[in-house]
C-alpha cells in the first residue's frame, strides 16, 4: 500500500493505519473479523488447557452439530431483529414441529404408507415445514395486521406450542424416526463420506472465487472504484483454506471400528488387519446450515425482501412512505422464522432419533443471543446473516468446550451469560465511539 | 426576484384540492380546504404549528386519508388512498423529518420501494448506484458516500438524497415539507436554488414551511392556514410580508384585522 510509505509520527500510529488500511482495502467487517478471532481464540484455548485433546476431529464435529440446530434460527432471528420484532417461540415451535415428524414416522406411518419407506422422511419434512410456515403464519398475521407487540405474542407462543408438543405426543416421548431421516441428524452415518466432502469442499471455493469474480465484474462495468486485487486474492484464498481445512478435519475423522465392522458385514466386505477406515466427512447438519446461512444471506442482502426488512428497522416511516407493505413483510419474516424452526427441528429430533417433550427448550435464548453477539442490534435495522451464524458457533464452542473441561451445567449457564452481556457490552460502547 | 405571470383560471391546474376535511377523533385538523397548484407554480403553505399545513399535504402524498373532498389531477379526478397511489400520478414528498432509513446508503434509500432488479430479481445495486451519482452529479456535486449509511451523512446531504429521489422519479407534483428545517445557511442556499432550478422545469411545487422568509422569497402564491382552515391564497406580488404574518397569528384576512389587534401584534 501507499501509505506505507507515508512516514508516521510514531510507530504505534503507522501500525494502526496499516491496519485500518488493510480492513478499508478488503472491506472486511471489522465486527465480524472481530468474532472470527474470537471463537478462534476459544477453541485454541479450550484445546490448550486440555492438552489438545478439544481440537481432537470428534469434538469438532459434535461441536458444529450441536451449534447447527440454534444456528438456523439464528439466521431468521437477525431478520426478526432488524425489523423491531422478536420471536421468543422458536423454541417451541421446534417443539411442535420435531413431535410432529416423529408422531408421524413413528405412529402414523406404520398404520398407513408403512414405516421406513423411500419416501417418508421428505413426506414428514414437508408436513414440518407447512406446520411451521403455518404457526409462523399465525403469529406473523397478529403481530402485523392487529398489531399486537411480538413480544407479547410470541411470550404466549413460548407457553402454548409447548403445551400442543403435550397434546399431539399424549404425554411422552415419541421414538424411533425413519431411518433415512436420522442421517439428518448428523453421526458417522449422517455425513457425506470422504469424497462427497472433497467436491462439497471445491464446490465452496469455487463459489467464493466466482462470486468475488462477478463482483469484480459487475463494478468495472459501472466504472466504480475497484476493490485491489491483492484484496480479492487475499480473500479467495482465505475463504478456500477455510473451506479445505475443514474438510480435512472432517475427514480426517473414521468411523468408530465396531460401526466400520457391522458396516463391511452388512456389505459383504473382508474387512483389512487394523479394521476397515472409513472417512466420516462433513456431516448433515453442517452442510444444512452452510445452505440455509446461503439462502438467508442471498434473501436479505440481495432481494427487495431483505432490503424491506433492514428499511423497517431503520426507519419504519420512511418504508411506508417510500410505498413498502410493511405489514406482509413482517408477517413474512414471522412465516420464514417458522420454516426455519421446522429445518431445525428435524436436525434436532434426527440427532435424537425421535421427539422429547422437551425438544427445543430454551433455544430461543440461545437463538437470540447468538443473533446478539453475531452484531444484531435490539434497536433495529443492524445485523448480518454470517454474524449470527459466527454468534451461534461462539456459544456452542463455549459451552461444548466448558463441559469438556468437566465444569458443570449451573456454571456453564453462568459464563454462557457473562460471555453474552460483555460482547454485547464491549459492542455498545464500540458503537458509541462511532466504530 | 423575475416577476411571475400569474396563472389564469383558463389554465388547467395541475392539482386541485377541493374542500377536503381530515379528523382524528374530535380534532379537526383540516377544515374544508381547497388548494390548487398550476406546472411551473411554487405555492407556498404557511401557517402557526397545527395550522394543519402538513396534514393537508400528506393527503396528496397518500399517508393520511381524508374524510371528504375532492382531489383533481390534470382536470381527472383521482384517489389516493397510500403512498403507491401518490407516485402513480408523480406525486413526490421530501418530508419535515427527511423519512430516510438511516441504516441504509444513498442509493437504497432513493430507489426504497421501487428497486431496480436484475432480470432474476435480484437487486441490481450497481444499477442504482450509478443513477444515483448522475442525479447526484447535477443535484449536488460535492456528494460522496454512496456506500455508507445515510446516518453518517450531513445534513444537507441527506437532504439531497431525499431530492434525488423526488427528481429522479420525475415528479411533477412536489410537496416539500420543511425542507430547509435541518439544514445549515450554505445547504438551505443550496436547496433554494434547486427550487427555482425544478420550477423552470415544469415542477409544481407545494413550499411548506415556518420560515416566512423562505416562502415569500421563493413562492408565487401564498395560503395561509389557520387551526385547520385556510385564511386566504394571495398572489406574492399583491401583499407584503407583515400581511402574511398577520394572517398566520390572527387567522384573518388583511381588511378584517382591527387597528388594536394590528397594534398588539406590531
Amino acid at each position: 500500500m501507499t501509505d506505507a510509505a507515508v512516514p508516521a509520527p510514531n510507530q504505534s500510529k503507522g501500525v494502526r493505519q496499516l491496519i485500518g488500511d488493510f480492513f478499508r482495502a478488503t472491506e472486511v467487517d471489522l465486527r465480524l473479523f472481530g468474532m472470527v478471532v474470537a471463537l478462534v481464540a476459544i477453541v485454541l484455548g479450550f484445546g490448550g488447557v486440555t492438552n489438545g485433546r478439544f481440537l481432537d476431529p470428534v469434538n469438532m464435529l459434535t461441536l458444529a452439530v450441536q451449534g447447527a440446530s440454534v444456528a438456523i434460527l439464528a439466521t431468521g432471528m437477525v431478520l426478526v431483529i432488524v425489523s423491531r420484532n422478536i420471536d421468543l417461540s422458536v423454541g417451541s415451535v421446534v417443539g411442535v414441529v420435531g413431535m410432529t415428524y416423529a408422531v408421524l414416522m413413528h405412529e402414523i406411518y406404520p398404520t398407513t404408507i408403512g414405516a421406513d419407506t423411500s419416501y417418508g422422511w421428505i413426506l414428514a419434512l414437508a408436513v414440518g415445514i407447512a406446520v411451521g410456515a403455518f404457526i409462523g403464519a399465525f403469529q406473523g398475521y397478529i403481530i402485523a395486521y392487529i398489531g399486537v407487540p411480538s413480544f407479547i405474542v410470541t411470550l404466549g407462543g413460548l407457553l402454548a406450542f409447548r403445551g400442543v408438543v403435550w397434546v399431539i405426543s399424549g404425554g411422552s416421548t415419541q421414538a424411533p424416526d425413519d431411518k433415512a431421516f436420522v442421517t439428518l441428524g448428523g453421526g458417522p452415518q449422517g455425513s457425506l463420506g470422504g469424497t462427497a466432502s472433497w467436491i462439497f469442499g471445491i464446490a465452496v471455493c469455487l463459489a467464493a472465487i466466482g462470486l468475488l469474480y462477478y463482483n469484480r465484474r459487475e463494478r468495472h462495468r459501472f466504472g466504480f472504484p475497484l476493490r485491489p486485487l491483492w484484496a480479492d486474492a487475499l480473500i479467495g484464498t482465505l475463504t478456500s483454506a477455510v473451506a479445505l481445512g475443514a474438510v480435512f478435519v472432517a475427514n480426517s475423522y473414521h468411523w468408530p471400528s465396531g460401526l466400520a465392522t457391522q458396516y463391511a458385514k452388512a456389505r459383504g466386505i473382508t474387512e483389512p488387519p487394523g479394521g476397515l477406515q472409513i472417512e466420516s466427512g462433513i456431516p448433515w447438519p453442517v452442510v444444512i446450515v452452510i445452505g440455509v446461512a446461503v439462502v438467508m444471506w442471498f434473501l436479505a442482502t440481495r432481494r427487495r425482501f431483505g432490503r424491506y426488512v433492514f428499511a423497517i428497522g431503520g426507519n419504519p416511516d420512511a418504508a411506508e412512505l417510500g410505498g413498502i407493505n410493511t405489514r406482509w413483510i413482517i408477517m413474512k419474516s414471522f412465516i420464514l422464522m417458522g420454516i426455519l424452526a421446522a429445518i431445525s427441528a428435524a436436525i434436532a429430533s434426527a440427532r435424537l432419533n425421535g421427539a422429547t417433550l422437551d425438544l427445543g427448550q430454551g433455544y430461543e435464548l440461545y437463538v437470540i443471543a447468538a443473533a446478539v453477539i453475531g452484531g444484531t442490534s435490539f434497536a433495529g435495522g443492524i445485523g448480518t446473516i454470517p454474524g449470527a451464524v459466527l454468534g451461534a458457533l461462539v456459544m456452542y464452542s463455549l459451552k461444548y468446550g466448558l463441559a469438556f473441561v468437566g465444569l458443570s451445567s449451573p456454571i456453564q449457564d453462568i459464563v454462557a451469560g457473562a460471555v453474552l452481556i460483555v460482547a454485547v457490552g464491549a459492542d455498545t460502547i464500540n458503537r458509541r465511539r462511532g466504530g | 426576484m423575475a416577476i411571475e405571470t400569474v396563472p389564469t383560471s383558463t389554465k388547467t391546474p395541475l392539482v386541485a384540492m377541493n374542500h377536503i376535511s381530515v379528523s382524528f377523533g374530535g380534532v379537526h385538523a383540516v377544515q374544508d380546504c381547497s388548494i390548487d397548484l398550476y406546472p411551473g407554480e411554487v405555492m407556498g403553505l404557511v401557517g402557526g404549528n397545527g395550522a394543519g399545513k402538513s396534514t393537508l399535504m400528506r393527503v396528496l402524498s397518500g399517508a393520511h386519508r381524508a374524510d371528504s373532498g375532492k382531489i383533481i389531477i390534470d382536470g381527472q379526478p383521482c384517489v389516493i388512498d397510500n403512498p403507491r397511489d401518490a407516485k402513480i400520478y408523480n406525486i413526490e414528498t421530501i418530508y419535515q423529518t427527511l423519512a430516510l432509513a438511516d441504516n441504509i446508503d444513498a442509493p437504497a434509500n432513493m430507489f426504497l420501494g421501487r428497486e431496480l432488479v436484475t432480470r432474476w430479481g435480484t437487486l441490481d445495486d450497481s444499477a442504482m448506484e450509478q443513477a444515483t451519482r448522475k442525479v447526484m452529479g447535477r443535484l449536488n456535486p460535492n456528494f460522496t458516500g454512496f456506500k455508507k449509511p445515510v446516518k453518517s451523512l450531513s445534513g444537507g446531504q441527506r437532504q439531497a438524497v431525499a431530492i434525488a429521489r423526488a427528481v429522479h422519479f420525475n415528479a411533477r407534483i412536489l410537496i416539500m415539507d420543511e425542507p430547509t428545517a435541518a439544514l445549515g445557511p450554505a445547504e438551505t442556499a443550496q436547496v433554494r436554488n434547486l427550487i427555482r432550478q425544478l420550477k423552470t422545469e415544469g415542477i409544481g411545487i407545494f413550499l411548506v414551511s415556518h420560515d416566512i422568509h423562505d416562502v415569500f422569497d421563493l413562492s408565487d402564491r401564498i395560503s395561509v392556514m389557520y387551526h385547520g382552515r385556510i385564511v386566504d391564497t394571495v398572489n406574492k406580488a399583491d401583499i407584503d410580508m407583515d400581511d402574511i404574518l398577520g394572517m398566520i397569528i390572527l387567522g384573518k384576512k388583511p381588511g378584517e384585522v382591527s387597528k388594536v389587534e394590528l397594534a398588539k401584534l406590531l
